[in-house]
């Protein structure tokens, strides 16, 4: 039997019984992180989302919820989803970077190869990197 | 974007909630009746009531966009009902972090090229650390992510079963499933959020 009770219990203003599912996961001791969820998700949500995962995989899903909550409370209009935007965004730019520091190295190696055939593996190896193209973006 | 509140073509959500679409309803701007599955997505997860709540505190001009994202997520979470969208941050951070390796790594070998041609006309000659990487000086470990995975927090398949857990059954060998969101692309004006 719980002698407190947990965070979701107290917030919802009920007794919090032996089995409650969110006592493992919101302890009375982080009373903002359930209001977060509870805001955005809704406390019969999140309960159907859990009761729908094995136990050892509900801890990693509250965690989950709860960051998307908070980014959804600091930013309703994009939630978590501007971070994944920019990370995008991150991913497309070092990527081209990334081609284009190759195409200079290919094209330095071949200037020296013609120089100097110790060069040439160096010519025919960032020759290779550059063929494969751009990786997708695409998640 | 036309309302879809006309008395011949109830909105998705009124459709899904099997109630009158009154003008001004507040989702039908934003769930047109061609598209049920998003609002069946986003009702599963965050609710009808909740969203109304969301898209009440926003201005008029947000409130497309919030669905757009909320319908992201919610979908993400139907995927991965562990994870959700923090599975993909955590993928593309961990993309990231090797782009930047292997372009520091490229910049590098270019440097060491370029001046190896120097040492050798030049006898005696150290070489001079290469220039910083064109996207900054920043390391891996400074990404400014406000997501900070916990040390138990681990993202690889199979690796989030603890080793003193034993589990049956199809839950045994969960695995975040691959990663199929299409790319998100901020509107070009990026208002800022909130009211």
């Amino acid at each position: 039997m719980n002698s407190t009770r947990c965070a979701a219990c107290k917030y919802l203003r009920k007794k919090c019984p032996p089995d409650c599912i969110f006592s493992p996961l919101f302890p009375a001791s982080d009373p903002q992180r359930f209001a977060h969820i509870h805001r955005i998700y809704g406390a019969g949500n999140i309960a159907r989302m859990l009761q729908k995962l094995p136990a050892h995989l509900r801890a990693q899903a509250a965690e989950s919820l709860s960051f998307e909550a908070r980014c959804r409370i600091e930013d309703p209009v994009y939630g978590c989803v501007k971070i994944i935007s920019q990370l995008q965004q991150e991913i497309f730019m070092a990527q081209s970077q990334l081609a284009k520091t190759l195409a200079q190295f290919q094209v330095f190696c071949n200037s020296l190869s013609i120089a100097d055939p110790q060069f040439q593996h160096a010519a025919e190896a960032s020759s290779s990197f550059i063929d494969q193209g751009p990786r997708s973006n695409h998640l | 974007m036309a309302s879809s509140s006309s008395y011949n073509s109830p909105c998705a959500a009124c459709k899904f909630l099997r109630r009158k679409c009154l003008p001004g309803c507040i989702f039908a701007p934003c769930f047109p009746p061609d598209e049920p599955q998003k609002f069946a997505n986003v009702h599963k997860i965050f609710g009808a009531s909740n969203v109304a709540k969301l898209l009440n505190e926003l201005l008029p001009h947000h409130r497309e966009d919030a669905v757009s994202s909320l319908a992201y997520e919610a979908e993400a979470r139907i995927r991965d009902p562990v994870y959700g969208c923090v599975g993909a941050i955590l993928h593309l951070q961990r993309q990231v972090q090797k782009l930047q390796k292997e372009l520091d790594e490229a910049n590098a070998d270019l440097w060491r090229y370029a001046c190896s041609e120097i040492h050798q006309t030049v006898a005696g000659v150290s070489l001079p650390p290469p220039p910083p990487s064109p996207l900054g000086p920043r390391s891996t470990e400074a990404l400014p992510l406000p997501y900070q995975r916990p040390p138990s927090f681990e993202y690889s398949p199979g690796s989030n079963l603890s080793s003193e857990v034993v589990v049956e059954g199809e839950w045994a060998h969960y695995s975040p499933p691959p990663l199929q969101l299409p790319n998100y692309a901020l509107p070009q004006n990026d208002n800022p959020s909130g009211n």
